[in-house]
């Protein structure tokens, strides 16, 4: 059963990273779209599922965010990636598994998943 | 939308949008009268009567991206489906009070879909507002509260990823205890 005990020993441990979050402001943004369009079109699992990757592989200067309609509601699920000093890389049609593959390739190794981006659904 | 939860996320950016401090969520299901009524009560910046006529208008939105607004129709639409009806009161400077009540058995009423989701995405997309989320089946309820949580986390931020895989869990757990039908 999850308890407030477990709540606390989780704030315990988060807490000294969170001091390190905060100093850096070289972290790593993950933005997904959730208005109307985005939520019927999936971006909830989506965004539990970014959760769930970041907290497994204890990714500590990633951040999750939301936003509201980007304004392409037919790509939905969109998410954006926004990694330090490299362009903004928007991928579109997200579902859960996807997810892993771009905290693995992007995220950890800084190398965009092409083929999942908007880019490559334009050619 | 798949699941009322999904309406629930996406009605609730609505009052975040609203500027509100505190959401307040409830389900309740009720056998006997067979309804299963849903309320997101914000103390956002409220709408005025013009406003609060046209909002459940597709063509009417607060948003500058498109010209269609589509959360409030859609609602209204599956509670008007399975029997049921959408009531909006609201007012300036005060905030917002969405009640839906849907058909329970109606063959048409989604399901209650995944709220431990739908809690653990708003909490971390809004982390500096408090949502109170009240789940009762006839007269049994469960009730998650960020506020309690804030006292544990005090520095901690809410939308910390283990955060919100934890309220997830949390309120998984609290559900199941209801065995929400």
């Amino acid at each position: 059963m999850k308890s407030l005990a477990e709540l606390q020993a989780i704030k315990n441990r988060v807490s000294q990273q969170v001091s390190l979050r905060q100093d850096r402001e070289d972290g790593i943004r993950v933005v997904i779209g959730m208005a109307t369009c985005g939520i019927a079109a999936g971006a909830r699992p989506v965004m539990s599922a970014f959760m769930d990757e970041i907290t497994k592989r204890g990714l500590a200067d990633v951040t999750v965010t939301q936003t509201g309609c980007i304004g392409m509601c037919r790509l939905e699920p969109i998410v954006e990636v926004f990694m330090p000093g490299e362009e903004k890389v928007t991928y579109i049609h997200m579902n859960p598994e996807k997810v892993s593959r771009i905290v693995a390739e992007h995220i950890i190794n800084k190398r965009p998943v092409a083929e999942f981006t908007i880019g490559a659904a334009n050619e | 939308m798949k699941e009322l939860s999904l309406h629930i996320l996406d009605i609730a950016q609505n009052s975040v949008k609203a500027n509100a401090s505190l959401i307040q969520i409830s389900i309740d299901e009720d056998t006997a009268a067979d309804t299963l009524r849903i309320t997101v009560a914000d103390n956002g910046c409220g709408m005025d009567k013009e406003l609060l006529q046209r909002v459940r208008d597709p063509f009417t939105t607060t948003r500058t991206t498109r010209k269609v607004g589509m959360g409030i129709p859609l609602m209204e639409m599956a509670a008007v489906g399975c029997g049921g009806s959408l009531d909006i009161q609201s007012q300036v400077g005060v905030g917002t009070t969405l009640c839906a009540v849907f058909g329970l058995s109606h063959i048409d009423r989604a399901p209650v879909g995944d709220m431990p989701g739908t809690m653990s995405v708003l909490v971390s997309g809004s982390p500096q507002i408090d949502f109170v989320y009240t789940h009762t089946v006839d007269g049994a309820s469960f009730t998650f509260d960020t506020r309690e949580i804030r006292t544990v986390l005090e520095d901690v931020p809410l939308d910390t990823p283990e955060v919100a895989n934890w309220i997830q869990s949390y309120v998984q757990e609290g559900l199941d205890s209801l065995q929400t039908l």
